[in-house]
């Protein structure tokens, strides 16, 4: 199990209703921890969604370590 | 470094054209981003609201700057961006290049706003007279969910807002 920081923005935060949660999972990548948070939250579908660890993009493949921070990026829209 | 940021108060662009002051610039281009009253064909857009992951964008901006500067014969380049409550005809976002000459300074300032739309993790949440609010690009392709799994690339692309 890892430590893990969840922080939500924009539609996925008033979706949890929360900034962000602390979250102790198996998960051993990004893509599954998305997935059991999926689980949990039931997540709006919001086309395609990208991912950041320790506030830099990175791929759902990328392995999960105790302490990381992860933030889910819905579609942007800046400007 | 610096050369990207937000901002939840109004933007004094008298100063923001201040800081790219170069005595070997002859050409300033500006770019800026108005709040609007319609949005993809809905027309009663009251106002908006722009929420930011700060530190995943002020790091990603910097790269979008630094690669205009790289890609571009250009002296200087920055771009602020509001976050927070904003009302039609209010300052969205302001890019500013200087350049010796005036095609590299269009040229940067087009690559940099197109950019900023598309990569910096910035959400727009409009709301409407009809009492109605949404999140700009995300509640269009909730629609279309079952043809774009979140994980997946859907391969579609939502055009920004401004002309």
């Amino acid at each position: 199990m890892v430590q893990i920081r969840v922080e939500y923005f924009a539609i996925l935060r008033e979706h949890v209703g929360c900034t962000h949660e602390a979250v102790s999972t198996p998960a051993a990548t990004v893509g599954d921890l998305y997935a059991e948070l999926d689980r949990r939250h039931a997540f709006p579908a919001v086309g395609r969604l990208k991912v950041a660890v320790n506030d830099e993009f990175c791929d759902w493949s990328t392995p999960l370590r105790d302490g990381d921070s992860v933030v889910f990026i819905p579609p942007v829209a800046g400007g | 470094m610096k050369r990207f940021g937000f901002r939840r108060e109004s933007v004094d662009l008298v100063a923001c054209r201040a800081l790219l002051a170069d005595p070997v610039a002859g050409a300033y281009a500006s770019f800026e981003g108005w709040v609007r009253n319609h949005n993809e064909g809905r027309d009663g857009v009251l106002r908006l609201e722009y929420e930011g992951y700060e530190q995943l964008g002020v790091k990603e901006g910097e790269r979008i700057i630094a690669e205009a500067l790289a890609r571009f014969d250009i002296t200087g380049a920055q771009c602020i961006h509001r976050l927070g409550q904003l009302e039609i005809g209010d300052l969205a976002v302001w890019v500013g290049v200087s350049a010796a000459h005036r095609d590299a300074a269009f040229a940067a300032c087009r690559y940099i706003i197109d950019e900023v739309k598309h990569r910096v993790p910035i959400w727009k949440k409009e709301h409407y007279a009809d009492g109605n609010s949404g999140w700009v690009n995300c509640e269009a392709c909730a629609a279309h969910a079952g043809e774009a799994p979140p994980l997946q690339s859907s391969g579609h692309r939502h055009e920004g807002t401004h002309a």
